[in-house]
């Protein structure tokens, strides 16, 4: 990295590294590697798909990427910190501060309306935004949820209800979107339509992280990264 | 997030389960209104009490005749009878000798059959001092009260307590009018107030019933019924002698009243060889009921407590359910940055709303202790007059008094209990991974 502006400029700022990571569970008395030592890079405005079988180790990939879990060993630099060794209240921060979440099943708050759903990341962050509402109700509008501000999520399609989620993963700005299977539960057209969406979003300069096992839908991605066995595989880039 | 949107947020998770809230809200109500209505109850009880022994006056020194124990006068209890009790000597003694003693009012007593014509009452006969009326706060709303030239010239006149005045003049005016006391005829000069009975003191007597007293003068009532008294029982004569059923003292200030008592207590012991007499000093009662009453108060405060306690089980046990419900709730909030703290404030402040709502309706139940329990005896007087008639006075007259600080402890222990029972189910929800929690179904 370095500091001249000029090379800013060329090459994209990084937004989050794994350096070497791996992650050991221990199950029924036997240490099993569900990562094996991964190490990536994404930079601003990335927009990359993780594929991979099931026990390839993508799911512990993202929780990790996400700051739900720490790994074993390794580095994850994420907004300028190595997050790797951070308490669980700083990586609750960390997760507010700097990171999305886009769910396979949504995962809103039942009691909530549409634009308290969306608030909920900033009910987190402080100092409070006066604002909160008008941003929400802004990217309600946005995902194209105007007309369901107060709605409740059981009134909603799933394809409405993940709008809400990518609104929600949108509030508190953050370095890097993490989807996991956002389209696993939708139909073909509404798969389309979210990843439309997300198109959308990374050409406005969003970094999207999306685990996937859907060939089609990972085409839709910049690159695409196959794990296996808790290694990296492949690293293709599809069209640019 | 504030509070508002805390209590908010917490008030809208509880609405997922409307009817389980509501059980645990009823839970917390029973415990805050049984604190407030005990506790109420309790005031209103040695309320009563406490009014009743200041009808016997702050400032009075009360004096009464026991009678002693047998084996303390075996030997004097022969054919020729027992004597015992307060002597007319000892009223001189107090008068003169204790000089803070402003007013002094012997009194001797004994049970009679009052008549007037084919009415007849049983009536307790108090001979006494004009004072008596004064002292003992009685006043004479018809007539006048007995007079001193009454007990200088040994009249045969008599003051009516109110019932006896009733009950033997249903229809005429008693004022001048002769009853008959034994053999002797009094005429009526006076009828007293109203006075429902006193508390009882001291063990010595049982309440006081103003109600069935006449009264004569003390000059009048030894020189026609005298000291003697002769009684059958179990078919022997029972003669026994006594001078002074009991002498009232007033002191001059409230501050003297102990000092008073001993002096005469010493004064006494020095002129009676057995305990025949008992000194019953109204403030020492006043004393001991107020001790009294916080003990009562503590009891109840357990027993309602408890059912605090109850209540903030509830509160645990729906409190547990709901986090085990909304493990998805708590996985999704975690990954959204809330920290473990953030979780477990949430919660808390879901039990607050829970315990507060139920504290707030409590002490809203708590207000209608006084119209219930009137409610609770006009049903039982008018549906139950058999069960009505044995119960007693005391519940007859009960009026609960509301403590102010009973309706804050309430609530406060109500909200407290919330915090202490929510402790644990919040903890549990805080605790739980995030990954788990999110792949929860």
């Amino acid at each position: 990295m370095s500091n001249n502006p000029e090379e800013l400029s060329h090459e994209p700022l990084q937004v989050a590294a794994v350096q070497d990571v791996t992650k050991v569970y221990r199950l029924g008395g036997q240490d099993v590697k569900a990562l094996a030592g991964v190490t990536l890079e994404f930079k601003q405005g990335d927009f990359v798909a993780i594929m991979g079988s099931s026990g390839s180790g993508k799911s512990t990939l993202l929780n990790l990427l996400g700051c739900l879990d720490r790994p074993t060993t390794g580095h994850y630099l994420l907004g300028g910190h190595d997050v790797a060794t951070l308490s669980d209240e700083d990586l609750s921060r960390v997760r507010g501060r700097y990171l999305g979440f886009v769910f396979q099943s949504y995962n809103l708050i039942q009691q909530l309306s549409v634009v308290e759903n969306i608030m909920v990341p900033l009910s987190y962050q402080l100092p409070v935004r006066p604002d909160g509402r008008e941003l929400s109700t802004k990217l309600a509008t946005l995902v194209g949820l105007a007309g369901r501000l107060d709605h409740r999520p059981n009134q909603l399609s799933g394809g409405q209800q993940q709008r809400v989620a990518i609104a929600r993963a949108l509030v508190n700005n953050p370095h890097v979107i993490l989807a996991d299977e956002p389209t696993g539960n939708l139909d073909t057209a509404t798969s389309n339509e979210i990843m439309d969406l997300l198109d959308v979003l990374n050409n406005t300069g969003r970094t999207i992280v999306m685990v996937t096992h859907e060939p089609d839908i990972a085409e839709r991605a910049k690159t695409v990264i196959t794990l296996r066995d808790g290694l990296i595989q492949s690293v293709e880039q599809n069209r640019v | 997030m504030n509070v508002i949107q805390q209590l908010k947020l917490g008030f809208r998770s509880l609405m997922l389960h409307k009817l389980r809230s509501a059980l645990a809200v009823l839970g917390i109500l029973i415990g805050v209104t049984a604190v407030i209505w005990l506790v109420a109850m309790g005031e209103g009880v040695s309320y009563q009490a406490q009014q009743q022994i200041k009808e016997l006056g702050a400032t009075s020194i009360i004096v009464r005749t026991i009678k002693p124990s047998e084996e303390a006068n075996s030997d004097s209890g022969s054919r020729s009878g027992i004597a015992y009790g307060l002597l007319r000597s000892d009223y001189d003694r107090i008068i003169t000798n204790i000089p803070t003693i402003s007013s002094a009012v012997p009194m001797r007593e004994i049970s009679r059959d009052v008549r007037r014509d084919e009415f007849s009452v049983s009536a307790q006969v108090i001979g006494c001092t004009p004072e008596y009326f004064s002292i003992n706060r009685l006043p004479v709303v018809r007539g006048r009260p007995l007079a001193a030239s009454d007990l200088r010239g040994l009249e045969n006149v008599v003051v009516l307590a109110h019932d006896v005045a009733e009950r033997l003049f249903p229809i005429q005016d008693p004022l001048g009018r002769a009853i008959q006391i034994g053999t002797e005829f009094y005429v009526v000069v006076g009828v007293a107030q109203d006075r429902t009975a006193a508390a009882a003191i001291g063990g010595s007597f049982s309440a006081r019933q103003y109600n069935r007293d006449v009264y004569i003068p003390l000059s009048t009532f030894r020189k026609r019924i005298g000291d003697r008294v002769i009684t059958v029982r179990g078919g022997t004569f029972q003669n026994e002698t006594i001078e002074l059923n009991q002498i009232t003292a007033v002191v001059d200030d409230v501050a003297s009243v102990d000092a008073s008592a001993d002096i005469i207590r010493a004064l006494l012991s020095r002129y009676h060889k057995t305990l025949d007499y008992a000194v019953v000093v109204p403030k020492e009662l006043l004393e001991q009921a107020e001790t009294l009453r916080m003990m009562f108060n503590v009891l109840l405060l357990l027993i309602a407590g408890i059912s605090l306690v109850v209540g903030g089980i509830g509160i645990m046990n729906i409190m547990l359910a709901t986090v085990t419900e909304r493990t998805r709730e708590i996985g999704i909030r975690r990954a959204l940055g809330a920290t473990k703290g953030e979780i477990v404030q949430q919660f808390l402040w879901e039990t607050v709303v829970l315990s507060g709502t139920g504290g707030l309706l409590g002490v809203a139940v708590g207000f209608l202790c006084g119209p219930t329990v009137e409610g609770v005896r006009l049903v039982i007087e008018s549906f139950m007059p058999e069960l009505w008639s044995t119960l007693p006075s005391t519940i007859h007259q009960l009026e609960p008094r509301l403590a102010p600080w009973s309706i804050v402890a309430a609530f406060g222990i109500s909200v407290g209990v919330g915090i202490v029972f929510g402790i644990y189910p919040a903890q549990r929800a805080a605790n739980m991974d995030p990954i788990e929690a999110l792949r929860h179904e």
